[in-house]
């Protein structure tokens, strides 16, 4: 993957801009239309300016934003189901039209005949489907079920069927929306099994859009971050989690804006009080909290958090009377937490919790890097009897 | 030739698919299925056999006047159908529009196609009336699907126009509803052309309207040979043309209106 730019360019976005005409009433009948004829009738809401970047084949290029950032519109664009209002989409190959599993599955067909519905809808012939048919159902493992009607199924059931015809149905170029987020966790894993196949084939390109910040982290090359409808970055995908986490945990009572101080830091070290970001499993793991001296100040606390958002641990010197400097503390732990990113959060306060002088919701991130021993979010200590 | 690149193994595949669900869907539940989009047309028409031949007898003149009657009823309801699915039809799959790429031009043809099916069924019953009212089937009934292909042709330009009209105004669909009404009176349907005879202008604007054209056309090909036809009264001078060039105006320009909204369909609805 290191000479990806040297590879043809699958998807080619070029200042692309998006507006949507917003009627101020929803004129559907033909009198709203007549009477405000001569008004303007709607107002101009603009969704997405200059968004300007490049797929490569083979690439698995990353698109994190928030709700109503701009995201689901961009997919939109790049699916062919709007059309930009400035700058161009060029899509060098055959792109998954759809972003949304399932589309125009209708309850009352049997599993089979949504197949060939579903199949047609996204844009396979009836041959293909033919030929395909059967590996859809094994992924999904509905042998059983097929010639039941959909409303019968479970939703766990309508999900694997959906994705099994999406997997299928793609070739070339891959939009995924979030699909990750969805069925239970042992079709789950088969997905993700099932990108990961998809990675490691350099003729398939995707493009994979979504909130978690992890599973991006885990499968692209590359990202990139929207935010209010503009790029805010795009490259390494570690830089995109972290911008994007950012966005998520906006500092509020942080830098000082008069005089552009930073009263309060918080910074991850080895051992040794050197400044580390990658850490192996059973290391020492200091977080240094230094702040300008603050009579207010009396306590510290700190969390650490999962990149997907998961809450790992956290506790201050309230809980563990302890006591703090008048302008620092270092909180040291040892990693036995599981192979995965985190970040830190801390909170500066008096005599009580609720005293909060200052809080960093986006503090430092870190890896940790666990061996094969074991599998899950946490090592607990553990012994085996008999 | 665009026309002909329009149909893609892959749109094939979509028409027949949307197609095939509209039909399995249409009877779903019933006891009878299928047998009912039989039995309903046959049940209908021996009603409007009956009225037709003893209350209220307009055609006394015409020969195999049930028959006749009963194909201009049926290519009536199937413009009908057609038209009124035709212009929801966008608007009905907006689900599928706001989430897939599709070809949009399908979605309107799989309404009409839909149609087809139905209309096809009814005209296996009309076919069975001609036989126990011992109508022949005349010669130039080969030339019946020319007349077929004009209807579908001044269909699918009705809906196409009128889909796209559809998602923007919703009121389209009473005004339709309105002038399909007044369509029905103005189209020699359950009247023969024969009894606005007498009146010359009537008879002229009357004989304008392609439906009525196609209607005549229809009747005269495959039932009653002496149906007098809209060419029969307009003459054979340049008025001939007139259901021709409204078909071929209209589709053209409701083509062209298609594609350009159809580009924003996914925002509008």
């Amino acid at each position: 993957m290191a000479n990806l730019e040297d590879r043809p360019i699958r998807i080619s976005v070029d200042n692309v801009g998006k507006t949507f005409k917003v009627p101020h009433e929803r004129s559907n009948s033909l009198k709203q239309t007549l009477l405000s004829f001569r008004k303007k009738g709607y107002e101009e809401f603009k969704v997405l300016a200059d968004i300007n970047f490049k797929v490569h084949e083979g690439e698995f290029f990353g698109i994190l934003g928030r709700n109503g950032s701009g995201k689901s519109t961009l997919l939109k664009l790049l699916a062919g189901i709007y059309e930009p209002s400035e700058g161009s989409i060029t899509v060098n190959g055959n792109l998954t039209p759809f972003i949304e599993l399932g589309v125009g599955f209708n309850p009352e067909l049997s599993g089979r005949e949504n197949v060939f519905l579903n199949g047609a809808i996204l844009g396979l012939t009836t041959k293909e489907i033919e030929q395909k048919y059967n590996h859809i159902v094994e992924f999904a493992e509905l042998e059983r079920f097929m010639d039941q009607k959909l409303k019968n199924y479970s939703s766990g059931m309508l999900v694997r069927l959906a994705f099994s015809i999406a997997i299928q149905a793609h070739n070339g170029i891959l939009l995924v929306d979030e699909v990750l987020a969805v069925g239970d966790e042992r079709f789950q894993n088969k997905c993700l099994k099932v990108f990961a196949e998809i990675k490691k084939d350099p003729a398939k390109t995707v493009i994979f859009v979504s909130h978690d910040m992890g599973s991006v982290q885990r499968f692209c090359d590359r990202a990139m971050v929207v935010d209010n409808g503009a790029m805010i970055y795009i490259g390494d995908t570690d830089e995109a989690a972290f911008r994007y986490k950012k966005l998520n945990f906006p500092e509020s009572v942080f830098t000082d804006t008069e005089t552009g101080e930073v009263p309060f830091e918080i910074s991850v070290t080895g051992a040794d009080g050197k400044r580390k970001k990658h850490f192996k499993f059973g290391d020492t793991i200091q977080v240094h909290l230094e702040w300008k001296k603050d009579d207010r100040i009396k306590n510290a606390g700190v969390a650490i958090f999962r990149d997907d958002g998961q809450y790992m641990f956290g506790t201050n010197t309230i809980i563990d009377k302890a006591r703090v400097t008048d302008s620092g503390v270092t909180y040291e732990f040892t990693a036995t937490l599981g192979g995965a990113h985190y970040f830190v959060q801390s909170a500066l306060f008096g005599a009580n919790e609720d005293d909060r002088v200052y809080s960093i919701y986006d503090g430092p991130n870190f890896s940790i890097s666990t061996p094969s021993t074991w599998q899950g979010a946490a090592f607990l200590d553990h012994k085996w009897q008999s | 030739m665009k026309i002909l690149k329009f149909f893609t193994p892959q749109n094939q595949t979509l028409l027949r698919q949307l197609v095939i669900t509209d039909f399995k869907l249409r009877y779903q539940g019933s006891a009878l299925g299928y047998v009912w989009s039989l039995l309903k047309p046959l049940m209908l028409f021996s009603v409007l056999y009956v009225v037709f031949t003893y209350v209220l007898p307009l055609g006394k003149g015409v020969p195999h006047y049930p028959a006749y009657l009963l194909l201009g009823i049926v290519v009536w309801n199937f413009f009908v159908e057609a038209t009124t699915m035709g212009m929801g039809s966008v608007v009905g799959r907006g689900d599928l529009i706001r989430k897939v790429r599709i070809s949009k031009p399908s979605i309107v043809i799989a309404s009409t196609l839909s149609a087809g099916v139905n209309f096809a069924l009814n005209l296996i019953v009309v076919a069975f009336f001609m036989l126990i009212t011992g109508a022949e089937v005349n010669a130039t009934a080969v030339f019946l699907p020319l007349i077929l292909l004009e209807l579908i042709i001044a269909i699918l330009a009705i809906s196409f126009f009128l889909s796209a009209l559809y998602v923007r105004f919703r009121d389209i669909a009473p005004i339709w509803e309105v002038i399909l009404q007044i369509m029905f009176y103005a189209t020699p349907i359950i009247y023969p052309l024969t009894l606005v005879q007498p009146h010359h202008t009537l008879l002229t604007l009357v004989s304008l309207n392609p439906i009525a054209q196609i209607i005549q056309d229809a009747r005269e090909m495959l039932i009653t040979p002496t149906t007098l036809t809209t060419h029969d009264v307009l003459g054979y001078g340049w008025s001939i043309g007139v259901p021709l060039v409204l078909i071929t105006a209209t589709a053209i320009l409701s083509i062209m209106f298609f594609k350009k909204s159809s580009k924003k369909f996914a925002e509008n609805l």
